[in-house]
């Protein structure tokens, strides 16, 4: 007992004389003036008070910068291995890399449009749907915060954690298009997917001045905490329009067509759970209350979206799947997007369930009654989950998480249907008409173009021997090499 | 000499392999197959569609006797991969007219 106060006390010495030299390490600019005795000049008070007041604020600049580079990464490994997995092994094998390379591919090209225009559009300064071109290469993105998005973090973090987002949305769209999309086709199609529809709906809902924006003033406030209509309804939307546009898989639905790693899938899945809580509470721009609060709400709905597809698929089925309950785990993700920084964990538990048997049903039996090829469900969960996830946002959003509605005073006003603002109920659904027609027309478009310039689909032989190999010029497995 | 062919069910692979040791067998070729005899496969539901597995992986092991003890080898067979259920399997036989052993072109049943 003796020894081990000894040993802590000879610790404590020892730390003392490094504690100083840590503080001044950390803000050298703003050195605190000492302390005068009260007869001193009231001048030299306030320049006190006005350097201990930049200290605070420094303080939480480095914290909200140090969550909000990290919710960055995690975002980014959504796509990279997250959704390269999950996707990858969904498909045959014979076009195992080519799906992989469909997410990997938006890492890199939507980085590069992103700095090169696809910032300034969607979030320049400009009218109610486009951001215009003032920030094009970045010009006047610099470490200094922009106080409209986020006042606490340089905007070049606020640009490359928005960047993450850009990437992961027409990524997800891959999966309405797999194994028979042509990969410079796919390269093209999703650079003017970003730019004409990703980049004007982030701006209608995010931007300075956009339609939809609920926290500087937009038109019809809606909301849409992390991306529920901008991510969820325009990419799933527009991969429905894909699958029907491009036609069914050659053999489909006659040939069996099972994904030939559930395993790969899994470990996707489970990446996505960890990366979405960059996606979600990260979406609070800071480390504060609200970051704690969509964390948790992101994490319960993704948990009751497990029972809930589990429990539909074991009544239908009689059985529990492993790939239904990843499934279910992404469709809760889903559905509390918009939700996560408005709801209490209570609601988070009711929205993930709602959304974890509407999405088995989407995908079980609806697919099946319409018969179209969405390959990999990216309309049945992203499209079905992100719209019924938006509009459970209107009911649940709670003033007490998150004050977006205030008086002339700046008293909290109700935020969604249960507080008694029944007219975001009618918010949410312009929100979302407005995502679905834009996706629709928008991605039809596009298609249209890529169609009659380069061709959508590979060829039949192409499509037979996997895209792969004909694609890529390589195979994912090669077990079988005699030594 | 017999070339024996035997389907049996994957899991039964060890025990065949001990009972054809213990007879004194000392060669054999193990291959992975697929297919189905009665046995009419099982079905698979992923998010909803149902696929019909019909192909179901086997074992084969295939082995070359003398005559003398294909009888025996059989037995040994029947007895270590018989579950009692359909899909245990079966055996073929078939009459090898030579063999030779490419290290130093012994033939007959020496080569075995």
């Amino acid at each position: 007992m003796a020894k081990h106060l000894i040993l802590f006390f000879a610790i404590a010495l020892l730390l003392v004389p490094l504690s100083p030299l840590c503080l001044s390490a950390q803000t050298p600019e703003t050195p605190i003036p000492a302390y005068h005795p009260p007869e001193a000049s009231q001048a030299a008070q306030a320049q006190r008070l006005a350097a201990l007041e930049q200290q605070a604020a420094d303080a939480k600049s480095s914290a909200d910068n140090a969550w909000m580079l990290v919710s960055s990464a995690l975002v980014l490994l959504m796509t990279g291995p997250g959704l390269a997995l999950f996707y990858g092994g969904l498909v045959r094998k014979k076009n195992v890399l080519a799906t992989m390379m469909q997410s990997f591919a938006m890492m890199a090209v939507i980085t590069v449009v992103w700095a090169i225009v696809g910032y300034s559009i969607a979030f320049g300064a400009g009218n109610s749907f486009f951001g215009g071109l003032h920030n094009i290469f970045l010009h006047g993105v610099g470490l200094q915060p922009d106080a409209d998005y986020a006042a606490t973090i340089p905007a070049q973090t606020f640009m490359v954690y928005q960047l993450m987002f850009a990437i992961i949305t027409p990524a997800l769209i891959t999966g309405a298009f797999a194994e028979r999309m042509k990969f410079s086709a796919m390269l093209v199609f999703l650079t003017l997917w970003s730019l004409l529809v990703y980049d004007p709906m982030a701006h209608m809902v995010w931007g300075k001045g956009g339609l939809l924006n609920a926290s500087l003033g937009g038109r019809f406030p809606t909301l849409d905490f992390a991306g529920g209509t901008v991510v969820h309804v325009t990419s799933g939307v527009s991969a429905l329009v894909c699958a029907l546009y491009l036609g069914k898989r050659l053999g489909y639905p006659k040939q069996p067509m099972p994904p030939h790693s559930v395993v790969l899938s899994f470990i996707g899945a489970c990446l996505l759970w960890v990366g979405w809580f960059g996606f979600n509470a990260g979406s609070a721009l800071a480390s504060g209350n609200l970051a704690t609060s969509a964390f948790v709400a992101t994490h319960f709905g993704a948990a009751a979206a497990v029972v809930g597809w589990s429990a539909a698929e074991w009544l239908r089925n009689g059985k529990a799947s492993a790939l239904g309950a990843i499934s279910g785990a992404v469709a809760g993700l889903v559905a509390i997007t918009p939700a996560a920084g408005f709801v209490s964990p209570r609601a988070a538990l009711v929205i993930g369930f709602v959304a974890g048997a509407f999405c088995f049903w989407m995908v079980t039996k609806v697919k099946s009654i319409f018969g179209y090829d969405d390959s990999l469900d990216a309309f049945g969960v992203h499209g079905a989950g992100g719209t019924i996830g938006a509009l459970l946002t209107g009911i649940f959003a709670q003033s007490i998480i998150n004050p977006i509605f205030k008086d002339a005073n700046g008293k909290a006003l109700p935020s969604g249907l249960l507080e008694g603002n029944a007219h975001q109920l009618l918010n949410q659904a312009v929100g979302i008409a407005i995502a679905w027609v834009l996706a629709i027309i928008g991605t039809l478009i596009i298609l249209k173009f890529v169609d009659m310039t380069i061709g959508l689909r590979v060829s039949e032989e192409q499509e037979s021997q996997g895209l792969d190999l004909s694609q890529h010029g390589e195979e994912g497995y090669y077990w079988d090499t005699p030594g | 000499m017999t070339k024996v062919e035997a389907i049996i069910q994957t899991s039964k692979l060890e025990a065949v392999k001990d009972a054809l040791h213990e007879i004194g067998v000392e060669g054999m070729t193990v291959l992975e197959v697929r297919g189905h005899g009665r046995q009419k496969g099982h079905t698979e539901v992923y998010r909803g569609r149902e696929y019909t597995v019909d192909l179901i992986p086997k074992i084969k092991i295939e082995i070359v006797l003398a005559d003398d003890i294909v009888e025996k080898s059989v037995q040994a067979i029947v007895t270590a991969a018989r579950t009692g259920k359909i899909g245990d399997g079966k055996i073929f036989l078939t009459k090898v007219d030579d063999a030779i052993r490419i290290r130093n072109d012994e033939r007959g049943e020496s080569a075995l």
